[in-house]
């Protein structure tokens, strides 16, 4: 009896020890993977980067001399107009759905509350390209803004509200309701409420949201090759014509094949991105640090 | 109680949680300058009859009342929420400041009336925090964040900031209920030297508490499934030594709840 | 009280329109792009546009399913290569990784979900597709669902590895503790226990995979070939296949969008319905899915 049951156990941890090595393993080369990709990128694009990558724009043509710069102008203006547009509405609405909808024993409100959930969670799966496809049919042509930084915001806006508006509602419910009551109780009005209680301690969560989205613009691509046009020119209006530097990498790639030149913009995005992630990995530890104290 | 003014009343008074009855048929009279306690078991009523007094019930989706609660004589029902708010002050069972200092805390309710000027704000602020018995320990560093306080301290707090708004009547859910005994005492003590200027009516899970702090005390129960019953009313000493009634009897006496 | 009264009023209205244009606006897009598919739906029809095998635009031939086929195969390739890697760094980061890899891991691994599929897709052409033209094989220039499908599996990674982490690692402790109590090994524990109880946020981790996968566009311009044909073997094995040039739904929109009039501008919308339906429907199967597990767990 006692070997067999020694036998069993030895068997038994050597079955762990198969699969643990596995889970060891795996864990192993997706880090390798992934570092081996974005690695080779940054590399191969890092002897290409110096000052005047950065101060010089495309010279275009099919060479692909020159830098970055009006492709980070604009990028900026993209991202900052994006945001604007999104921004305002996406919270707007999050604070609607949290703070007033979902107070009320309305049916109709109930009715919206259901249906925007619904709406946002389809949204949230579904392919940017469709954002592209509509930001086209409606901005490009229908509403005759062309290829522009104009539709392209539009478009993108479509893009992250459902993102912006599931983060600020996220943010809004993580706000304790006692503070809600307490200054309710204090004769507040709700608004009051929201604007000196509400607001103030859901701005980490709703800051997150935001830079969330700027990464989400920042790393795009489908939906502006169909709305920006993709001209090497700085951008002089909000119907200029443009590329963001992620189409930028992908023109490079494909029409010129300015492969160092393309891996260089390329290390810049993903340094861009790094800094992103950084700056919600600050807010959200300040986020921590106020709520255990 | 023929001799004082009732200053809350309510008549008939019915509170519904959708199809839920929650509070039945109550009536009562809480005399001002006093301190009234609502006891009973778990789930009785109590926070959702305390809330009634400052419509804070209305903000839960799907509360319906019929009845009618006074506060001075008149409807509440009729008066704007807000000046009702201010005139009825609400402590809550957790100490709940708000994330900021212990100035921005105690001043919020006057700011949010209208006080602008800074020197105004800080005389408020002093004679609250001196009032919820707070002053010394806190007077030197009140831009302190609130929420590094201690519990106690975050309870007598948030009492300040509802004195801040010289409200009439302060209503108290389980005020002590989250703290350290000697927290406790503080926090009785502070109701004592209230009452003097303030009608209080306070939910208490602590039949000593009730006992030890109370003028006058409602017994609240769940008969069967059907919770709030208003079984007794009645000056304190009566309630806990000759109860009128014989459920009133039993619980105070430990038989269940 | 008053002028109280009338800022709440006004902020709620305000706030209101806010909630009902971001309504609006995801009702448009729906509506929008249904309507200018109908045409093609009508024209076309429903079926010649799913099952056509031509997409020859100047001959008014519209068929989808050589890109049906390419979507299809391009993410079966990326699931098989990346799933089993995912899955495996995801249960390794919740349960055998030591704390300091993780906390090196898991920010990594979270980063690399919002690196540009630009960059990816920069990789596959720089990289992978001159690897591939390396394979001796009737029609391999390198360009093809292969290629494809290695970005797609590197792409999908991170965030199958990190949400199923999450969901793994949301696993109530107690659990845990009353397998190895009843004398499991780890691994008994995490297999017999840990895993079952974390199921269905595998699930929506394998789902959110599955919709990036099919919902990628630059990346796959970019390695694909975008040849519009039915993806096939050549004659050889099977798995040849996956050497085959292809095009996916996504591509097909991106990379003629910019000069279709008419007809075609409608059938690439009718693209862009196919799409969405696909992955609605690969959602809702993971939703009555996951229905069915908690049933079944619960009974
Ligand atoms: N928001 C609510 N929705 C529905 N029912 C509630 C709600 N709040 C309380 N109740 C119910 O009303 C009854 C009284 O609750 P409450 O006033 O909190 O009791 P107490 O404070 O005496 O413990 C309980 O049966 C409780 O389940
Ligand atoms: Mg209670």
């Amino acid at each position: 009896m006692k070997p067999s049951r020694n036998g069993r156990v030895t068997a038994r941890k050597a079955w762990q020890g198969c699969a643990f090595a596995l889970f060891w393993l795996s864990g192993i080369a997706a880090m390798a993977v992934m570092l081996a990709v974005v690695g080779y990128v940054v590399v191969r694009g890092a002897p290409e980067l110096s000052l005047s990558f950065f101060t010089t724009s495309p010279r275009g043509g099919l060479s692909g001399d020159g830098g970055i710069a009006s492709t980070i102008v604009a990028t900026a203006y993209l991202v900052v107009m994006t945001m604007a547009f999104a921004a305002p509405l996406g919270i707007g609405a999050g604070i609607y759905l949290v703070e007033y909808a979902g107070n009320s024993r309305n049916r109709i409100a109930t009715t919206f509350l259901k249906l925007s959930r619904f709406g946002s969670e389809t949204l949230a799966g579904v392919p940017s390209i469709i954002f592209g496809l509509f930001g086209y049919a409606l901005f490009v042509t229908a509403m005759h803004f062309g290829f522009s930084l104009l539709s392209a915001s539009l478009a993108g806006a479509c893009l992250i509200l459902p993102v912006v508006v599931r983060t600020a509602e996220e943010a809004l419910k993580a706000v304790p309701e006692g503070y809600r009551e307490a200054s309710l109780s204090l004769g507040a009005t709700r608004w009051e409420t929201i604007r000196k209680v509400v607001l103030p301690s859901a701005l980490p969560g709703l800051t997150t949201g935001i830079i969330l989205g700027v990464g989400r613009i920042l790393s795009e691509t489908a939906v502006f090759y169909v709305t920006l046009g993709g001209s090497y020119r700085t951008p002089t209006s909000v119907l200029s014509s443009g590329r963001t530097m992620a189409l930028h990498v992908y023109y490079l790639a494909m029409e010129t094949r300015a492969f160092e030149k393309a891996m260089a913009t390329g290390a810049v995005l993903v340094i861009l991105i790094i800094i992103v992630n950084l700056a919600i990995n600050a807010v959200s530890r300040r986020l921590s640090a106020g709520s255990r104290s | 109680m023929a001799d004082t003014v009732p200053r809350l009343r309510t008549a008939g008074y019915n509170l519904y949680y959708g199809s839920f009855r929650a509070l039945r048929d109550i009536t009562i009279d809480i005399p001002e300058n006093s301190i009234t306690a609502i006891i009973g078991p778990s789930g009785c009523g109590k926070s959702t009859f305390l809330r009634s007094f400052n419509r804070m019930n209305e903000l839960i989706p799907g509360v319906t009342v019929t009845g009618k609660v006074l506060l001075d004589g008149e409807d509440i029902f009729r008066a704007d929420v807000v000046a009702l708010r201010r005139k009825v002050g609400m402590v809550f069972q957790r100490p709940n400041p708000f994330p900021k200092s212990i100035f921005d805390n105690v001043s919020y309710g006057p700011r949010i009336h209208g006080t602008r000027d800074r020197g105004v704000l800080a005389s408020i602020v002093e004679r609250s925090l001196r009032d919820a018995a707070l002053w010394d320990e806190v007077k030197d560093d009140q831009q302190k964040s609130a929420l590094a306080l201690s519990g106690g301290q975050q309870q007598r707090l948030c009492i300040a900031r509802a004195l801040a708004v010289e409200p009439e009547v302060i209503l108290m859910d389980e005020p002590a209920s989250a703290l350290d005994p000697v927290a406790t005492m503080r926090i009785e003590e502070l109701m004592q030297s209230l009452k003097q200027r303030y009608t209080i009516v306070i939910v208490t899970h602590n039949m000593q508490q009730a006992a030890r702090v109370s003028d006058f005390t409602a017994f609240m129960m769940t008969d069967g499934f059907r919770a709030g019953n208003l079984v007794e009313f009645g000056a304190t000493k009566q309630i806990f030594t000759t109860p009128a009634d014989s459920r009133t009897e039993d619980y105070i006496s430990g038989r269940f709840g | 009280m008053t002028r109280k009264g009338a800022v709440e009023s006004a902020m709620r209205t305000v706030l209101l329109c806010a909630g009902l244009a971001s309504l609006l606006i995801v009702a448009m897009t729906g509506i929008f792009i249904l309507r200018e598919a109908m045409p093609a739906f009508r024209e076309v029809g429903v079926w010649r546009l799913l099952s056509g095998s031509e997409w020859r635009p100047g001959q008014e031939l519209y068929g989808l399913l050589p890109m049906i086929a390419g979507s299809g195969l391009v993410t079966l390739g990326a699931v098989c290569l990346g799933l089993p890697i995912a899955l495996g760094c995801g249960i390794f980061l919740a349960e055998t990784a030591p704390g300091w890899i993780r906390g090196v891991v898991k920010p990594s691994i979270e980063l690399l979900a919002g690196i540009p599929s630009v960059v990816y897709g920069l990789f596959g052409l720089v990289v992978l597709v001159p690897a591939v033209r390396g394979f001796d094989y009737p029609g391999n220039a390198g360009f093809g669902l292969l290629s494809a499908s290695i970005v797609l599996a590197v792409m999908i990674l991170p965030t199958i590895a990190s949400v199923s982490e999450v969901a793994i690692r949301s696993v109530p402790d107690e659990y845990r503790k009353g397998a190895l109590a009843l004398g499991s090994t780890r691994w008994e524990m995490i297999r017999t226990v840990v895993l079952p109880a974390a199921r269905s946020g595998i699930l929506s981790a394998v789902v959110l995979g599955l919709g990036r996968a099919v919902g990628e566009t630059i990346a796959m311009i970019m390695v694909i070939g975008n040849s519009v044909m039915m993806p096939s073997a050549m004659g050889g094995p099977l798995p040849g296949i996956f050497l085959s040039r292809a095009r996916t739904l996504t591509g097909n929109i991106a990379v003629e969008m910019s000069y279709a009039t008419g007809l075609h501008s409608s059938a690439l919308f009718a693209t862009g319905v196919v799409l969405f339906v696909l992955i609605m429907l690969v959602n809702s199967a993971a939703r009555a899915l996951m229905a069915r597990n908690a049933g079944g767990g619960r009974g």
